[in-house]
């Protein structure tokens, strides 16, 4: 079974969100916690993250909806954000209750393994890192390996990259963990691609952009994806 | 010898992974061409004779009567500010690198200008970003990178100014990394590009410090710099900063004081001193500087708050367009807004030598001031 991460933006009704995307079939949610200048991300993330600036989504109150999406679902569950909300809110601490909130682990983007090397989270790698840099990803990442299909920013494109496949076959002969695809995929069809090079995909920008019109359309996005993974394996 | 990553506890490299390589790349680079003589030759030959290089200091006794004012003049060199002097390097270390499309984000519009001069100078595709509030109030620059061969691409959202427009260049970046050369405008940004702006907008000090010493056969009690990103400030400040006795005063935008009521935070790659609010949410600057609007400042100057060694005041509008009337009107020079705050807290630092970085001349501002005078 190849593993579907689902991302979607902390907002007031994101609990309820990820349990219909649980129970359409997606095995992790990533949470996004918004940032005012998110640099990994493209138009469809950064407007999310405006809107959830706009209705009150501050550090505290996405914690309280880490939390109520933990009483709802029982996958693991991933808040993502970015440095400077660490900075602010002491990175032990935000560490310390993200995970009292529920968190599995943390997804931070614009963080490189090398930096602040003590807190414990997913680390991501891309098609520019060098030998030495996924040695020092894997190494360090806590569970699996966030693979950045391309050189880029999110969003969804109209196919896979080309880029996935050698940076998969380079991550593999690295380590046995894991290793999940993200970025651009979108659709089932690239779920299957993707799974058939990595252990599972992340979906960020076509699951905001359904969630946007409501839990019967994430599912639905989730079932495509969900049958795209299980159909390869 | 390696390049300077942090500066106490700020600075650094908070970007995505995708980019480490390329800022490897770009140490590595300039840590050997920064002690290159060949490098070095290239670039003063072309500081002397196409950039117009060394710039004069010139006494301004009829805008400070009673003190003795020197103008450090960045506003004559070519393209009308001290932008050129950073351009004009990274391009040619982006050349070595190989690296023929280059990028470059915008406020004022005279950082997207340089960059567009010196790719023209060598035949290299030029896109910079620039926020649309910054587009409408700073024309004239926008024509300029135009006729230049640039791409200037708006950037619509958000706040509009020069924040967003380095996210955007950032973001590019991150896409076309393997083909591209980001030209950072100023002294901020993931190492190494502070200490790389740095050493490039050095020459600023270096001349103007020999320059006073022969005017005045002694060093100016105060030296005063407007600071945006810092990039004129640090390079006006860097070769004064083992002169005990010389006061280094950093004159922000009130509505854009990341030094004077910032807070410890993460902005485009490095740690700072930043307008953010309790959460690390980037908080929007005001200025009627298009150059200084912007939330962030140099690690450096964060640095230099905190050991003590430099000061950071602020200087308002209204008092930023009176120094630039004053000196229009009192010595026969047209300074660029940003430029205008450093001449207005020169009037008051208390000192009476005193020289002053002219950063760049104020022509782009004209339309500016003038609509606001007629609201
Ligand atoms: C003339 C002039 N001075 C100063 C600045 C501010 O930048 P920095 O603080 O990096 O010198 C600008 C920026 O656009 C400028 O055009």
């Amino acid at each position: 079974m190849k593993t579907l991460v689902v991302y979607l933006m902390a907002m007031p009704d994101t609990p309820a969100l990820a349990e219909a995307a649980v129970e359409a079939g997606a095995d992790m949610i990533e949470l996004g916690f918004p940032f005012s200048d998110p640099l990994a991300d493209g138009p469809l993330i950064r407007r999310a993250g405006e809107r959830a600036l706009a209705a009150g989504m501050r550090t505290a109150r996405c914690l309280e909806v880490l939390a109520e999406t933990r009483a709802r679902v029982d996958v693991p569950l991933m808040p993502m954000t970015y440095a400077s909300i660490f900075d602010a809110y002491g990175w032990a601490e935000l560490e310390r209750d993200a995970r009292a909130a529920g968190a599995t682990s943390l997804i931070v983007p614009d963080l490189p393994a090398d930096v602040h090397p003590e807190l414990r989270r997913v680390q991501l790698v891309a098609p520019t890192s060098t030998e030495e840099r996924l040695r020092l990803a894997a190494d360090a990442t806590d569970g699996w390996l966030y693979l950045v299909t391309v050189t880029g920013t999110t969003g969804a494109r109209a196919e896979l990259a080309p880029t996935l496949a050698p940076l998969a076959s380079r991550a593999r002969a690295v380590t046995d963990l894991p290793l999940y695809a993200g970025f651009g995929i979108s659709r089932g069809e690239h779920a299957r691609a993707a799974a058939e090079l990595t252990d599972g995909v992340v979906v960020g920008s076509a699951a905001v952009e359904a969630a946007e019109q409501g839990a019967a359309a994430l599912a639905a996005l989730v079932t495509e994806l969900r049958a795209g993974l299980d159909d390869e394996t | 010898m390696s390049a300077t990553r942090t500066f106490g506890d700020y600075g650094g490299r908070y970007v995505p992974e995708t980019l480490i390589p390329a800022l490897d790349e770009l140490e590595q680079a300039w840590t050997s061409l920064r002690d290159d003589a060949s490098f070095q030759a290239e670039l003063e030959e072309l500081r002397n004779s196409y950039a117009g290089r060394p710039t004069p200091i010139t006494l301004a006794p009829r805008f400070a009567p009673g003190q003795r004012v020197y103008l450090k003049r960045e506003d004559l060199m070519h393209t009308g500010a001290h932008k050129l002097n950073n351009a004009l390097g990274q391009v040619l270390i982006a050349q070595r690198l190989g690296k023929r499309r280059i990028i470059a984000e915008t406020g004022a519009g005279q950082h997207g200008v340089a960059t567009a001069t010196v790719c023209a100078r060598f035949g290299l595709e030029c896109i910079v970003y620039m926020g649309s509030e910054d587009i409408r109030r700073q024309a004239p620059n926008v024509e300029r990178m135009g006729l230049l061969g640039a791409e200037v691409r708006p950037v619509d959202f958000g706040t509009r100014t020069l924040k967003e427009a380095t996210s955007e260049a950032i973001r590019d970046w991150i896409a076309n990394v393997e083909t591209t050369h980001y030209v950072i405008g100023s002294c901020v940004g993931p190492a190494p590009y502070p200490e790389l702006v740095r050493e490039l907008q050095r020459v600023i000090g270096r001349e103007a410090r020999e320059q006073f010493l022969a005017a005045e056969g002694r060093l100016p009690e105060a030296v005063v710099a407007c600071v945006g990103g810092g990039s004129n400030a640090i390079g006006m400040f860097y070769d004064f900063i083992g002169d005990d006795g010389v006061r280094l005063i950093g004159v922000e935008a009130a509505g854009a004081a990341s030094l004077g009521s910032g807070r410890g935070g993460v902005l485009h790659g490095a740690r700072s001193s930043l307008l953010a609010d309790a959460d690390g949410q980037i908080m929007d600057a005001h200025s009627i500087s298009a150059g200084l609007d912007y939330p962030g400042v140099g690690p450096e100057h964060a640095w230099l708050r905190d050991t003590g060694r430099a000061e950071y005041v602020a200087c308002t509008d209204d008092e930023a367009v009176a120094a630039f009337h004053r000196l229009c009107e009192t010595e026969g020079i047209v300074p660029a807004l940003e430029s205008s705050h450093a001449l207005a807290r020169a009037l008051d630092c208390g000192d009476e030598l005193v020289l002053v970085c002219l950063s760049g001349r104020g022509d782009k501002d004209l339309a500016e001031v003038l609509r606001r005078e007629h609201e």
